[in-house]
């Protein structure tokens, strides 16, 4: 289903990008590409900027300098209309899932899917359900609303409606955050299942060693306000401390032989 | 657009070649086709992938769909040329089999509309309940604050007096010089063919200081700050503050409610005061420049119309008005429940009951002073 031009062409390009929130420079002149069908997982200590960088690739952060380009089209700074424009086109899952509170998980599911098609009311219901069971959560939630939902099933709702569309890019800020360690391999199947299904290109942010290193086929560290990019073999070579204490430190390690002992 | 499903017999077998891209974009038209897709009298049905472009979970979905209804119709269903990478994406799709869905039923038009009245008659009278049992833990709190005085959040108090009064004084100044202008005007025109204008103060100053000073006040501020009481608190409530004030051992109604509503009753009969004050200003300003009553004609009139007993009568309402909303507004925002829409009928709820209550109490007070001969 892949193209030529595709592998060529990145799905996101972001060329000496500095982020900042509230006057606070957060990440200082980072170049990376996203390629198709890559998982990026993003990592870096807390405040570090990790969320700022997914906001400002989305359009939701204005960028301090640099360029964005999402599917070759360059992310301008009128917002708005941007957003609009990719709306349809990558799917993006915030922290705490970010469902509308006044309408159920199958409406908050069907609200993409209502904006930018045309479909009958009983196929949006069915494509909802699809993608709850989908996302692993018990039928009688459709028709729950988000405040009668834990934490780990509004990411999950969350992650269904930002899968509603079947985008080919999807941003996810802590995905497997809050969710119970089996609820999170799971979480990792799916995306890995739904990567290779679907040509998927991931962004995601997370803390999760284990996520790291089942899915993640790059690694983007933030450090020192620099973007440092590799794969894990790469970065386990890299000499800066913080690097090597957070993937020689004892939960990286762990992470490491248990994902060596699964093959 | 370009899906189509080509149907071919081959024997006892129905071959099924789809073609085209299956996805979610193109799902209505896809659906539509699937629509008449039977298995008849075949036994067999073969899904030739070979022809589809792509495919992504609801185009996988939609096919998972069509197998299972051919397999119910009594066929054998095998599905072909299965690329490599849509393999892990049916089985997902298999695994994970979404329940079946109904759309959500619509009631009998009669028989909804009175499952609605009734719902809203339960729910008034729990918001009654609720609201009383406010007041009693309220009272308590109240109660617990006076005995130990130093319990009384003192600084959140005196910046609800600046919120809810200082920033006020524009808005409740500049409406209440308005009505006493029209107040004026239109009380001129009904005594002028009587010769009588010089009454209109009169008029003016008993309408102004008994009643409507106190209810301009009392209804711009239910407003401006019974509103702001409720959307603030309802803010913390979908963000948990309360719940975390609770656990660190805060009460809510003491740290919230209680300066809230004092702050009212000590901000509001000053506001009074302010509304009954630039009233007869702006009643002044228009006899003076429409009915050629000179200032002085005007004071000399008005303290012969009225005493400072009528001043006071209006502002002892002050304070009860200002509980009234207060105690509503907090009231409303510790109901909200956890989501955005509920904030919003929260706070209408908050301004509506509270200018419905200081209407209702305004009238008891006008009877109650009656029955005194006041």
């Amino acid at each position: 289903m892949s193209s030529a031009s595709d592998v060529v062409a990145p799905v996101v390009r972001v060329r000496s990008l500095t982020t900042s929130i509230g006057g606070r420079i957060l990440v200082r002149d980072a170049t990376f590409d996203l390629r198709p069908g890559e998982v990026l997982g993003v990592v870096g200590a807390s405040g570090s900027g990790k969320s700022v960088l997914l906001r400002t690739i989305v359009g939701l952060v204005p960028a301090a300098a640099g360029t964005i380009e999402i599917f070759g089209d360059e992310l301008g700074r009128s917002g708005q209309t941007d957003l609009r424009r990719f709306g349809a086109r990558w799917g993006v899952l915030f922290q705490d899932g970010a469902l509308f509170s006044s309408l159920t998980v199958a409406e908050n599911i069907m609200v993409p899917l209502r904006e930018q098609l045309h479909l009958s009311p009983a196929l949006m219901h069915e494509i909802a359900a699809l993608k709850i069971a989908l996302v692993g959560l018990p039928p009688d939630t459709a028709d729950k609303f988000p405040a009668a939902l834990s934490g780990g099933m509004r990411k999950r709702a969350g992650l269904a409606r930002a899968l509603a569309l079947d985008p080919k890019l999807l941003f996810l800020d802590e995905p497997t955050a809050g969710l119970d360690p089996i609820a999170a391999t799971e979480f990792d199947g799916l995306v890995r299942d739904l990567k290779e299904s679907l040509g998927l290109t991931v962004f995601m942010v997370t803390h999760d060693l284990d996520s790291l290193i089942a899915i993640c086929d790059r690694i983007a560290v933030i450090v020192d306000q620099r973007v440092v990019i590799g794969t894990l073999a790469e970065l386990m070579r890299n000499p800066h401390p913080w690097i090597q204490a957070y993937f020689r430190g004892p939960r990286g390690r762990a992470a490491q032989v248990a994902e060596a002992a699964n093959g | 657009m370009a899906q189509s499903i080509e149907q071919t017999r081959d024997g006892d077998a129905l071959v099924l070649r789809p073609r085209g891209r299956w996805v979610v974009a193109d799902a209505q038209a896809l659906d539509d086709r699937l629509a008449e897709i039977r298995a008849g009298a075949a036994r067999r049905v073969r899904i030739d992938l070979a022809g589809v472009e792509a495919m992504d979970t609801t185009g996988a979905w939609l096919l998972f769909r069509l197998k299972r209804g051919l397999e119910a119709s009594g066929a054998a269903v095998s599905v072909d040329h299965v690329g490599a990478e849509l393999a892990p994406l049916l089985t997902q799709i298999e695994k994970r089999q979404a329940s079946p869905v109904k759309p959500p039923r619509r009631g009998f038009g009669p028989i909804v509309l009175l499952a609605h009245i009734g719902f809203r008659t339960v729910e008034l009278m729990r918001l009654t309940r609720a609201l009383l049992a406010f007041f009693g833990e309220v009272a308590i709190t109240f109660a617990r604050t006076a005995a130990q005085p130093r319990r009384l959040r003192f600084t959140p108090m005196v910046a609800q007096m600046q919120r809810a009064g200082v920033s006020a004084l524009g808005i409740v100044g500049l409406l209440s010089f308005l009505v006493g202008i029209v107040m004026t005007y239109i009380g001129a025109q009904q005594l002028k063919p009587y010769g009588a204008e010089i009454f209109t103060v009169n008029l003016l100053a008993v309408g102004f200081l008994r009643e409507l000073g106190g209810l301009m006040a009392a209804i711009i501020i239910a407003g401006r700050s019974g509103s702001a009481f409720t959307a603030e608190i309802g803010a913390m409530v979908v963000n948990e503050e309360i719940d975390a004030m609770r656990t660190l051992g805060l009460d809510p109604i003491e740290v919230l409610v209680v300066p809230r509503i004092l702050g009212l009753i000590l901000t509001l009969p000053f506001l009074t005061f302010w509304a009954d004050f630039t009233g007869l200003a702006g009643g002044a300003v228009m006899c003076r420049t429409s009915l050629d009553i000179p200032l002085t004609t005007f004071l000399v009139q008005l303290h012969g119309a009225v005493s400072l007993w009528s001043v006071f009568l209006g502002i002892i309402k002050a304070p009860f008005f200002a509980a009234c909303i207060a105690l509503i507004g907090c009231n409303e925002g510790l109901l909200v429940t956890r989501s955005a829409e509920s904030v919003g009928r929260r706070t209408t709820q908050s301004v509506v009951q509270a200018i419905f209550l200081v209407i209702v109490l305004d009238a008891l007070f006008s009877i109650f002073f009656n029955e005194l001969g006041i």
